[in-house]
This record gives C-alpha cells, structure tokens and sequence, in this order.
C-alpha cells in the first residue's frame, strides 16, 4: 500500500520560542499509506513539529506541504483533509458517544445521511452499538481513546495526526488501539505519530528520532536495528541518545 | 452553517447537563434580584417605634395619629418611664422613640413653638437616620397642613423631596443596577469559564484543527450566552416592573439597545480574560475579582460613586458597570434619551473594541 507519492513534505523547518529551537531545520517526506513515526524523548520537539503540520501553529521559517497544500497560504484546505488526535484526551465528556460522533460529523461538514451510515459502521467495528447513548465520562479510558481515533478519521481525512495517542493506557488496549490504525492505513489514510514507546516504534513503517529538535536518524526499523546493531528499537533509542 | 448549528448545539448540551452553570444561569440573578429586593433592604417601612406622650391633648394625638397611619411606622411601645428606653432599642422592640414634651398643643398656639424629642437606634446609623428624616418630614408636614392659613407657622418646614424616587424606594436603586451586575455574571463569567473547559480538556486543539474558523469557534462558544444574557435581562425587567414596580420611563427601544450595547462589551470581556488564563478554576478566580467584586462595588450599584474616596471615584472610571448603570437610570428613571447618556453610551463601545482588539492580538500571538 506505501507509494512514493508523497502527501508531507517538509523542508528545512525551524520553530524558534525566543532563544530556544524547538525544530532546528527538519526535512522529511511522508508517503502515501505509509505509518510515520516520530518518537523522542519529551521536550525533543515532537508535539511542535505536529503541531505546525496541523496549522495549530507557525513555523518560523521552511517549506511545507501537506496533503498537496501549502502550509502558510491554504492551511483551511489542509484542514479538511486532515483528522488529528492531541496527547489530551479529546472528546466531550458531557455529551454521549452519539452526541460526540454527531458533533464532529457536523464541523467537519459531513450531511447526515452520510453521518449515519458512518456511524452505524463505526460503532459496530468498535462493538459499542448498544452503548451510542452512554456518556463518554462513564466510559472506561481504552474505550474512549479508540473512539477519539475513530471519531479522528470520521471524515475520511487524507492523513491522520495522533500526538502520543496511548498515553497511560495499558500494553492490550495498546495493541488494540494499533489494530486499528491497520485498518485506517488499509482504507488508504497515512498515519503521522508520535510516541515515545519504542514497542509502538516497532510498528511504524519508518521511523524518525528527534533530539534536542533535530531529526538524529530516519529509516525503517528494520534498518535501523542493523545499523545501530541493536536487537529492538529501544537498544537504537538508547545508543542513538547516549 | 451546518457546522456552526452543531456546534451550538453542542454549547446548549453543556449548559443544559452542568448543573453548577443553570444554577450560575438561573439560580444567582434571581437570587439576588431576591436578596436585593427584599431582604437587604433600606426601605422605611412598618418601622416599630414607641411614642410617649406627656401632653396627651388634641395636637399631640393627631400627629401621633398621623405618623403611625403614614404606613412607615407602627407603635410597639408606650414607655412611661425614660428607664425603659434602654431596655427597649436593647431588646430591638423599638428602633425609635418619640417624645412630646408636656404642654405640646399649648406651646404650639401660644408660643408657636414646642419640642419633640426622637430618639433613634443608631446601631444602624443609615437606617436611623432615614427613620429621623421620615419622622421629621411627616411632623413638619401635619404641622403645615394644621396651621396652614395662619401666619404664624410654627417649626421650621424642612420640605424632603427624593427625585425620581419619590418613595425613596430601593428597588428604583437596585434594578437598574442589578441588570448590569446579572449581565456581568452572565456574559463575561461564563464566557471566560466556558471558553477556558475547552483549553483546559484539550478539545480546543481539536476544533482549531478543524475546519472551523477560530471566529466561528468564538461564536459558537458565545452566542448561547449572548442568548440567556438576553433572557436574564429581560426577566430583571419584567420582574423588577411587576414585582418591584420600578418602571421604564424612557424609551423601551434605547434601553434594549443599550443593554445589547453591554452584552457585546462583557462578551467581549469573557473572550479577553479565556485568552490570559488556562484552568476554569483560574477564569473563575480572574472573573470574581475582575469583574464582579468591581461591578459590585465601584459601579455606584450599591455605594454612589460621588461618595467614594478620590483614588476609588479614578479607578470606577475603568469598571465598565458604572457607564451602564448610569445609562440605565438615566433611561429607566429619568426618561433621559440618547442625549443624555451618548457620552456612556460611546466609552462602552470604545472599551468593547478595545477588549476584542487585545483578544484578537492575544490569540495571534498564541498561534506563533
């Protein structure tokens, strides 16, 4: 499913607070279908980058596209064609599960017999169909995560941007929550995550590791274990960081 | 437009399932329209006092007569002896005692002059000084209506006349500046509050990445309050013209305009303060002491501001409050049309714009 088109192009991006460098000259590509990681330490300058690739933010200067979009001058196209989950906990609390998908369904412009359909499918992949009238505050965190992914890609995005999306939650809803993921790139969406658990590195189809905002290494996580000689990411995390 | 009506749904959902924000919503302006109108009241009204009459002839028991038929007061007591006095404001059975000296009638035609002692509980030296004042203006008036035709009018006629509030009646005070203190509240509290819970639990980023514009966001966030705003100022109205009986002598017309005028400034205030804080327990903070301890206090709501201490009459000059609750005396009591109040009238609109203009800079700087 990975092409070479690519939908994220980033070249020399730089994000400055003042004095600090928060991304200190970034350049990669991101393909079509593929899953892109991008894992570091906190504070390496993860959630800066994906937040300007998002339009939460603006860089200070580089070039950027995403989903064929300019960054500075179209960021209202990119929007539509993007879905993204912070490290915070996204969905309204207040409001029952089918409120929350009717919610976002209707910013992101979707009619309603199209909404219906999607969230009759969705809630019956995620098995909650009985539980659409539920508060999302009474549900337990595994559930909510997965149904803030799914509500992420609700809108069929082009690319879907997760900040730490599994923060806190435990190694089996992890692997869930993964499961489906693989079924989002298999529809065709491109994942960008970032994370700092090295199993979930493992998954990625490339990876690439920020430090102090620079990218230190980007490949495959097959090839980087050869290149660093190291059995599994976190060996390669941790030579690279030392 | 679609995704502008979800999203106000969305805002009713919230405010309709929080209880702390209905009873913030509902529960406080009628509260206080409650608490203002009839528990802390200044009013003169069924005031027990005592009356010892030493002269006991014709003069002296028809003003007694007169001052308790007013409807202010109503006699508790009959103290004979001055020992019981004490005992009596003591017990709070009385909060004034009148005296008529002996010989009241007598005095009064022969010498044209005679002595009536009050007494007044000055534990609550307003209250007993408006009981003195009310007490004074009826002796003075059953004097002049007794020897009206005679030339040799006894007493000093000191002639009380309360502008525009005839009856000096506190709801006149207190409504036109409740409306400001409840829009306040309303507008700018739970505006910053509710703007803040989306900072708070995240879920602004995600409305930021979507396609939302950050002004629709805005909208959608204030225009549910811009609704109840309305709401709750109307039923001050109504309340306050039923109830209270306070009436709207002006123009109906200029007073909802100016109260639409006031909304847009503490909207625009709501908006300004969610861009300085992150936590709602902040915005809360920010709010009380911000907006509504001021509004309170400095507007003149309670304390006229010609009576305050220079440094306080300078810093009221900032409380937006005390711009509108001058406009809304001025059109509700004294029928004052825009020519009156068009200097208020633009200050609020300048401070309006000055808020949105410092929101709108704030907001861009956060993007960067």
């Amino acid at each position: 499913m990975i092409t070479s088109e690519p939908v994220i192009t980033v070249k020399n991006m730089v994000k400055k607070f003042g004095n600090f460098v928060a991304n200190d000259n970034l350049n990669f590509e991101v393909y079509k279908g593929e899953i892109f990681g991008f894992i570091g330490a906190n504070g390496a300058g993860k959630t800066t980058a994906i937040r300007i690739l998002c339009g939460l933010s603006t860089p200070t200067s580089g070039v950027m596209k995403v989903a064929g979009y300019d960054i500075y001058r179209q960021t209202e196209k990119i929007k539509q064609n993007i879905g993204y989950m912070s490290q915070k906990f996204s969905l309204y609390e207040d409001l029952t599960i089918y409120e929350n998908i009717r919610f976002y369904g209707g910013i992101y412009g979707m009619n309603m017999a199209e909404r219906k359909a999607r969230t009759a499918e969705m809630l019956e992949r995620l098995e909650l169909t009985e539980y659409e009238n539920r508060k999302i505050g009474d549900l337990p965190l595994g559930w909510k995560q997965k149904l803030a992914f799914s509500i992420a890609i609700l809108h069929n995005p082009k690319i879907v941007f997760l900040d730490e999306p599994t923060g806190g939650v435990d190694p089996i809803t992890r692997r869930q929550f993964w499961n489906l993921i693989y079924e989002a790139v298999e529809k065709g969406i491109t994942v960008f995550v970032t994370t700092h658990y090295m199993d979930e590195a493992e998954y990625c189809d490339r990876v690439s590791i920020m430090a102090d905002g620079k990218i230190v290494a980007l490949d495959t996580p097959q090839k980087l274990k050869e290149q660093y000689n190291a059995s599994n990411m976190d060996e390669v995390f941790l030579k690279i960081a030392r | 437009m679609n995704r502008f009506l979800a999203f106000l749904q969305k805002e009713f959902h919230h405010i309709f399932r929080d209880p702390r924000t209905l009873v913030i919503l509902f529960g406080i302006p009628i509260a206080q329209l409650l608490l203002f109108g009839f528990v802390l009241t200044n009013e003169v009204r069924n005031v027990k006092i005592g009356v010892v009459d030493h002269s006991k002839d014709y003069l002296s028991i028809r003003m007694t007569q007169r001052l308790l038929s007013s409807g202010f007061f109503q006699l508790a007591a009959t103290p004979s002896s001055e020992s019981e006095y004490e005992g009596l404001f003591r017990s709070g059975k009385v909060k004034e005692i009148i005296v008529f000296e002996p010989d009241f009638g007598r005095r009064i035609m022969k010498e044209g002059k005679a002595g009536i002692q009050l007494i007044a509980d000055a534990s609550e030296p307003n209250a007993a000084q408006l009981i003195v004042n009310y007490t004074t203006a009826i002796a003075n008036g059953f004097v002049k209506d007794e020897f009206g035709q005679n030339q040799k009018l006894p007493g000093v006629d000191i002639k009380v006349r309360m502008l525009f509030n005839e009856d000096m009646r506190d709801a006149y005070n207190f409504i036109p500046g409740l409306i400001a203190v409840i829009l306040m509240l309303i507008s700018a509290m739970m505006t910053a509050i509710t703007i803040t819970r989306e900072k708070e639990t995240g879920t602004m980023e995600i409305l930021l990445a979507s396609p939302l514009k950050p002004i629709q966001i805005i909208l959608g966030k204030v225009v549910p309050y811009m609704i109840l705003s309305i709401v709750n100022a109307l039923v001050v109205l109504l309340l306050g013209y039923f109830v209270f009986e306070v009436p709207v002598v002006g123009s109906l017309a200029l007073l909802l305009g100016e109260i639409l005028l006031f909304i847009f400034l503490a909207l625009s205030l709501g908006i300004l303060i969610s861009t300085f804080v992150d936590n709602q327990v902040t915005a809360l903070a920010m709010s009380g002491f911000v907006l509504m301890l001021p509004s309170i206090l400095l507007s003149g709501f309670i304390f006229p501001v010609k009576n305050m201490p220079v440094p306080l009459q300078i810093l009221s000059n900032v409380i937006p409050p005390r711009w509108f609750i001058e406009i809304n005396r001025t059109v509700m009591l004294k029928g004052g049309g825009l020519g009156a109040i068009w200097p208020n009238t633009l200050i609020l609109l300048g401070m309006s714009v000055l808020f949105i203009f410092i929101s709108i800079r704030k907001f861009k700087i956060r993007l960067q």
